[in-house]
């Protein structure tokens, strides 16, 4: 199983990420409409990627009344199967993130669902901020990168 | 498709802002952002109209690549008669502004009128309400931002707006959207002050479409991977913009107190290698870079003041990080006043966004202030107190505050060079063309550079042509008129698109082409994109003349045409303007006195 890993050293507030992600699943680019959100901090020092993170235990997927939020068997992710959802919003304050949010045009509520397994946020990023990887091993380059350090500092 | 087909027409003599169809028939010939906005001010206003007056319009322009995933697609173009040149201004800018207002629903934004008193603009998709703004007027462009996303509950807003300097007619007064993006040149922030229009708010959920998606992700997908492949696009995303800074002083292209000399002794304290390294006490200029909206380059800077230093040192309110320094910004407050002090260039960048100010504007007026007070004719008495003496750093920094508040020597400074130079009776030290001041390249290094700075037709300006590849090959006048001409129509065309010159030189002209066919749909070949670009140049040249410039503005100073430049590689050489002109004028199929022909127009569909 694979999951996002976000580095915000790296964002740089392009927001393509934001764009890929309305265009998959809205067919529009439309950052207003992303599951993926870059939050800016002090006049744009810092820029932080932010999204679902697949809870095992998810919140939102207890607390829907109507078991319209399901898991995909494949990715992990947890889905909302919008013909089911209710728009009651229950799941948008179960979610400790703020991850899930209501999208009035619709009636229903939109979360990332890793995009099948194919997360479009990670294949147009373009700095390596966010990238999709062995959900074991997110701390893997982290963990290089500290092996380099106690090694000297050769790479 | 990609255009939203929607134009809102806001007058605020009349109080209305009313949603209009976009004449597609335009967007067919003028495309986008500074074509389409120049076709809409041509048809919408008098050019003898006064800037600063209630008949001049003034337009923001989206480009239909704007809000798209393509590469760079974050920006407008701010579009009217600007008050320092007294021709058409047009001035883009990128940040996050631009896109939003594509999501919004709109192409372009068309503000008449004056309001009564000062408004701000507040844009939710179809909600648009023009909102008092007497709590804001004499704010900062800071505080206007911040007042506004608390007003509205929304920090997603994004807000363009304009300082005391627009207000109070600050010839070089720039529109600041997203805290340090600025649609800087040429005054459209004086005209937005004119109208009494603070900030335009805006929030978009509309969002962008595209005719074929799945063929402009292709081409996207390859257009970005140009880039990031590109070594020019890895340099600008490592040193930013200010690595120009070393290749001007080794070339001496580099404008040094106010153009008397073309190569600065400080210049390695302030480039882009000095904005990387920490000083004595461990502080370092650079924090990060930073990208505009959808783009895959960053060159932008955001940088922090050492907090030692004597500008902000009982100032807590500048110790956060912002926008550093660009090429412009660092030559304007470099070389051309004599500072190397990098602390004291990044305040003053600081409150160029703050008050919202061109640098490049106050940096040569400021220099010309400053021959004018080594002259005797300026003294003391009149600066403040402040001896403007070339390298005084407190001198940039105090001057840059009083004409961002306006006052005191601050309002002389905010004139412009040659109206402040022409009030002293010192025309001469003017540097720059059509009322506007020129940016960092010297015209007796760069002869190109020369030819394009008298022809441009918003005043001095560097971005409205490329020609460094033919000045640094050949420092002659000879052969520049021909791709002088190429190269403004192409600029003019990529700015037409929404996207930024930054990927001119890694695109071909046919790969903005590619994009624009899977986005709009229709057929996009090399010719039809350059007729654009030389479509919008002659119709902003009509605008010019009928405003009421002449061949006669298409000139330099008399220190590029006269002064041998005094060092570096084009030693002893003077700008061939002479020479250049009117081959140029040839070139364009303009007469001898630089006015289109008929056949000129009638071939571009401007007869």
């Amino acid at each position: 199983m694979k999951s996002l890993l976000i580095d915000a050293d790296k964002c740089t507030d392009c927001l393509q990420c934001e764009m890929a992600c309305s265009f998959e699943n809205e067919g529009v680019f439309n950052p207003a409409r992303s599951r993926i959100k870059v939050f800016e901090f002090e006049h744009g020092r810092r820029a932080v990627p932010y999204t679902c993170t697949q809870c095992d235990e998810a919140w939102c997927l207890h607390a829907c009344p109507v078991e319209a939020i399901t898991i995909n068997a494949a990715t992990g992710a947890k889905e909302v199967n919008a013909e089911v959802c209710v728009g009651c919003k229950v799941c948008t304050i179960a979610c400790p993130f703020g991850t899930v949010n209501y999208n009035e045009d619709t009636g229903k509520v939109v979360k990332c669902d890793l995009c099948g397994g194919d997360p479009q946020c990670a294949a147009v990023c373009p700095t390596g901020a966010i990238t999709y990887v062995d959900a074991n091993w997110t701390g893997y380059q982290r963990m290089r990168d500290s092996a380099v350090r106690a090694d000297g500092g050769a790479s | 498709m990609s255009w939203q087909g929607k134009v809102l027409r806001v007058n605020l003599s009349a109080g209305t802002a009313e949603p209009e169809p976009l004449n597609l028939d335009w967007a067919g010939e003028f495309l986008g952002e500074r074509g389409l906005a120049t076709k809409y001010l041509w048809e919408n206003m008098d050019p003898k109209a006064d800037p600063m007056g209630p008949d001049n319009v003034l337009i923001f322009a989206t480009g239909p690549l704007t809000g798209t995933m393509a590469s760079t697609s974050g920006r407008y173009a701010v579009v009217t008669k600007g008050p320092l040149t007294g021709a058409i201004a047009c001035s883009n800018s990128g940040g996050k502004f631009g896109a939003e207002l594509k999501f919004a629903g709109y192409d372009l934004l068309i503000v008449e009128g004056r309001a009564a008193s000062p408004v701000y603009l507040h844009i939710q998709d179809g909600d648009v309400r023009i909102l008092p703004a007497e709590e804001l007027w004499g704010q900062t462009v800071w505080y206007t931002e911040d007042w506004i996303k608390q007003r509205h509950q929304d920090p997603l807003t994004k807000v363009a707006g304009i300082g005391i300097a627009g207000e109070r007619g600050v010839y070089y007064a720039c529109v600041v959207n997203d805290l340090h993006r600025a649609a800087g040149r040429s005054g459209v922030g004086a005209v937005m002050g004119s109208k009494n229009l603070k900030a335009v708010a805006v929030r978009g959920s509309v969002g962008v479409t595209v005719k074929q998606p799945k063929k402009f992700l292709e081409v996207v997908r390859d257009t970005h991977k140009m880039l990031a492949e590109s070594n020019g696009r890895k340099g600008l995303t490592k040193y930013g913009t200010n690595a120009m800074m070393d290749n001007m002083q080794n070339f001496g292209g580099l404008p040094t107190r106010n153009f008397r000399e073309v190569q600065f002794e400080g210049y390695d304290k302030i480039d882009a290698k000095a904005m990387m390294k920490p000083n004595a006490r461990g502080h370092t200029n650079l924090l990060t870079n930073k990208a505009c909206f959808g783009c895959t380059i960053a060159c932008g800077r955001i940088a922090h003041i050492d907090q030692e230093h004597f500008t902000i040192v009982n100032r807590k309110e500048y110790w956060h990080a912002s926008g550093g320094l660009e090429y412009e910004t660092a030559y304007a407050f470099g070389p051309v006043v004599g500072v190397s002090d990098i602390d004291a260039l990044t305040f003053a960048g600081f409150l160029m966004n703050e008050h919202g100010m061109d640098p490049i504007s106050f940096g040569v007026t400021l220099a010309a202030a400053m021959e004018l007070f080594e002259d005797g004719v300026l003294t003391t008495e009149d600066t403040d107190g402040i001896p403007l003496t070339f390298g005084n750093a407190e001198a940039l920094t105090v001057m840059a505050e009083k004409t961002g508040r306006q006052e005191g020597f601050g309002r002389i400074l905010g004139l412009g060079s040659k109206r402040m130079c022409e009030k002293f009776g010192r025309p001469e030290l003017f540097m720059g063309v059509k009322g506007q001041e020129f940016a960092g390249y010297d015209s007796r290094a760069l002869q190109g550079m020369g030819l394009g700075y008298a022809t441009s037709n918003r005043g001095a300006c560097h971005l409205k042509h490329d020609m460094f590849t033919e000045d640094m090959e050949d420092q002659s006048g000879n052969g520049k008129a021909e791709p002088c001409k190429k190269s403004q129509d192409r600029v003019a065309f990529v700015d037409s698109t929404g996207l930024c010159l930054f990927t001119d030189g890694t695109w071909a002209t046919e790969d903005y082409g590619r994009q624009l066919e899977a986005a709009c749909g229709g057929d996009w070949p090399l010719e039809r994109l350059l007729a654009i670009g030389e479509r919008t140049w002659n119709l902003e040249r009509s605008f010019n003349l009928k405003a009421g410039l002449t061949k006669a503005d298409d000139t330099l100073p008399p220190r590029l045409l006269n002064d041998p430049a005094p060092s570096g590689t084009a030693k002893g050489k003077v700008c061939e303007l002479d020479k250049m002109l009117p081959e140029y004028y040839a070139a364009r199929g303009w007469n001898a006195d630089g006015v289109p022909t008929p056949e000129t127009l009638a071939r571009l569909g401007l007869g």
